[in-house]
């Protein structure tokens, strides 16, 4: 059977951060990706990327990708298996991936899942026409296979996301005549807000989309008021005619295998559903599977990094590598993660946090 | 209101103003940053000290003006797009507004393109004086522009027609 | 629809290869997903549901929601928002549930 030493799943921000601290730390490491190359969610961010220098800060996350994929291809402690999906988790620690139709088991001694998530849908009448797409599919079409999406296109959703992706709309060429956000505010950083708002585009925050409309691909979408109780306005309907909308409303953790493996998990919507339940140290309750990235809760690509910087530094010293380095490396990842968290806008996932960390004591 | 329309209030905006005696000594920096968020490449950006140093990585930026000269190095840093630079000592009745730009067309210097506000309206002809990168690892582009002087803080964007 | 240009990115595409979709013969570059060549050819109504046939297309681009499949070189219910194009694919818009090894489905 393939051996793994450290088995990470998923090379987005957290699962390549997650590689290159455990093999520094001198543990072998296999990494495996579904996609074809590496970098998960990062390849199509084009926009740079907030933080400090130590999560990259100004840089743009499509050259973090190119960064951290070619550290992780040219470090002699990784190996990469591309286009290699992780199906299923077996007792005695075997995991099966899909390659090129074959099923393979890989066992390892700890496995640090970095999965990532899954964007939400939303339903209201004809949300299934072909035309209304995940926001962040509709920027993976557009920033990686230079595909248009249409020509005139809604954006439903004021988070960080839905801004970003309506931007880059804009950088390519594409009509977007309206942000629609339920809430009542802009949950996107303001400076994202900003940036479209002065190339024209309007926010409708407490307004949402009550159906769309057209007969093989959408045409249109009917918008409305939302009251304080978040019930449509009645005579405030509004038509808008598009060829596409785009869904930004929320991530869920693509926690499968977790659930598989008999992880405890916990429904924590301040982190985006059900997650792990885990250790200071990102350990879950099942021993030698650790967690990092937005598997263990929705946050920026940032804190992914630095997540998966702490499971690989705990996975490698929880099989006797750098034991030395261990305790300040820890400590100088937990001080940047506690920094990126301790603002205004920090305040869910530190709601989030607390919430999971009330529903048990997990062990140390 | 900013967090309801991604339009900063006109007191957010007076707020971060530099005081009229900077303003009339020259070039200087204009940050609209007016959220706490986890962010600070203008502060290490700046080699001349005229972002205060940050305590914590949440902090809004604060200034020393009299260090700035109006230099521009932080508006490519800024991943929010959020720094600009006026100079009110241009011409009698002109300014000059650097701003960020990451759209097609990049304008062509001594070009004439619509000067747009905050909400994305029009407000006047400007002149494109000139257009740099913001390094060669940065496709951000920044362009200095020619703007009647009473709208120097108000003109934001560009649309090029 | 394709980017000529953008301010940010420069696509490295593949080659430029010829597959069909129900019998046409549409362009694409190899080695981009199959959804990503229909989409640029103005092709969006990729598959339908099973019990009501409305229309499905393009939704997740990660390979997780099914509402891109389709019947691709004879093998039903590929992710065609994941697999990659390559020169002559047979693609076609599925019917139900699709026939693996000359077993229908349901």
């Amino acid at each position: 059977m393939n051996k793994a030493e450290i088995l990470v799943i998923g090379s987005g921000p957290a699962g390549l951060k997650a590689s290159l601290s455990a093999a520094d730390q001198g543990a072998g490491v296999t990494l495996v990706e579904r996609d074809l190359f590496l970098g998960g969610q990062l390849v199509k961010q084009t926009h740079m990327f907030f933080g400090s220098r130590e999560q990259y800060a100004s840089e743009r996350g499509f050259k973090i990708a190119e960064k951290l994929t070619a550290a992780v291809e040219e470090h002699p402690g990784v190996r990469v298996l591309k286009g290699a999906a992780a199906l299923g988790y077996y007792d005695d620690n075997v995991v099966t991936l899909e390659m090129k139709g074959r099923v393979v088991p890989v066992s390892y001694d700890a496995m640090i899942m970095a999965t990532g998530a899954q964007e939400n849908t939303l339903m209201f009448p004809n949300c299934d026409l072909p035309g209304i797409y995940g926001a962040g599919a509709v920027q993976t079409l557009m920033n990686v296979y230079g595909v248009l999406p249409g020509k005139r296109v809604a954006m439903l959703g004021a988070g960080n996301i839905g801004v970003i992706v309506s931007y880059q709309l804009l950088q390519a060429g594409v009509e977007v005549p309206a942000i629609i956000e339920a809430a009542p505010e802009i949950g996107a950083y303001h400076v994202h807000a900003s940036k479209v708002r002065r190339m024209g585009v309007p926010i409708y925050t407490s307004q949402t989309v009550v159906s769309a409309h057209g007969t093989d691909t959408l045409e249109k979408v009917i918008i409305v008021k939302l009251d304080g109780s978040w019930q449509p306005v009645p005579g405030t309907e509004k038509e808008l005619d598009v060829d596409v909308l785009c869904i930004a409303v929320g991530l869920t953790p693509l926690t499968e295998i977790l659930f598989q493996a008999g992880c405890e998990m916990a429904y924590i919507p301040e982190l985006g559903g059900h997650v792990p339940r885990r250790s200071a140290v990102m350990e879950t309750s099942v021993p030698n599977i650790y967690i990092a990235g937005d598997v263990s809760g929705i946050e920026e690509a940032s804190a992914a990094m630095v997540e998966g910087t702490i499971a690989g530094l705990t996975a490698a010293f929880n099989l006797g590598y750098g034991r030395d380095s261990y305790d300040k490396k820890i400590a100088a990842a937990n001080l940047e993660l506690d920094a990126l968290r301790k603002g205004p806008t920090g305040e869910k996932i530190r709601t989030g946090l607390q919430n999971l960390k009330r529903t048990v004591e997990v062990r140390q | 209101m900013l967090k309801k329309t991604g339009v900063p209030t006109s007191g957010q905006v007076e707020a971060v103003k530099p005081s009229p005696e900077r303003l009339a000594e020259g070039p200087v920096v204009i940050v609209e940053c007016f959220q706490e968020i986890p962010c600070d490449p203008c502060y290490t950006a700046c080699k001349r000290g005229g972002f205060l140093p940050f305590e914590d990585i949440n902090d809004l930026p604060r200034m020393d003006f009299a260090k700035c000269n109006g230099c521009g190095i932080c508006i490519g840093a800024c991943p929010g797009l959020a720094v600009f630079v006026v100079d009110e000592t241009y011409a009698e009745d002109k300014a000059l507004l650097m701003i960020p730009w990451e759209f097609l067309p990049v304008p062509e210097e001594g070009s004439i393109v619509k000067g747009l506000n905050r909400e994305g309206d029009v407000l006047a002809d400007v002149e494109v004086k000139k257009v740099r990168s913001a390094g060669s690892h940065n496709q951000t582009s920044i362009l200095t522009l020619i703007v009647p002087k009473k709208y120097a803080h108000d003109i934001r964007s560009i649309r090029v027609d | 629809m394709r980017i000529q240009v953008h301010p940010i990115l420069e696509f490295k595409k593949g080659k430029k290869i010829s597959f069909t979709y129900d019998g046409k013969t549409v362009e694409g570059y190899e080695g981009e997903p199959i959804a990503a060549a229909l989409h640029a050819a103005g092709v969006r109504v990729l598959s339908h549901s099973r019990n009501f046939k409305r229309p499905r297309g393009f939704w997740c681009a990660i390979g997780n929601c099914s509402s891109c499949n389709m019947s691709v070189n004879g093998i039903p219910n590929v992710r065609t928002c994941v697999e990659p194009l390559q020169d002559g694919m047979i693609v076609e818009t599925q019917q139900g549930k699709g026939v693996i090894g000359g077993v229908p489905g349901e």
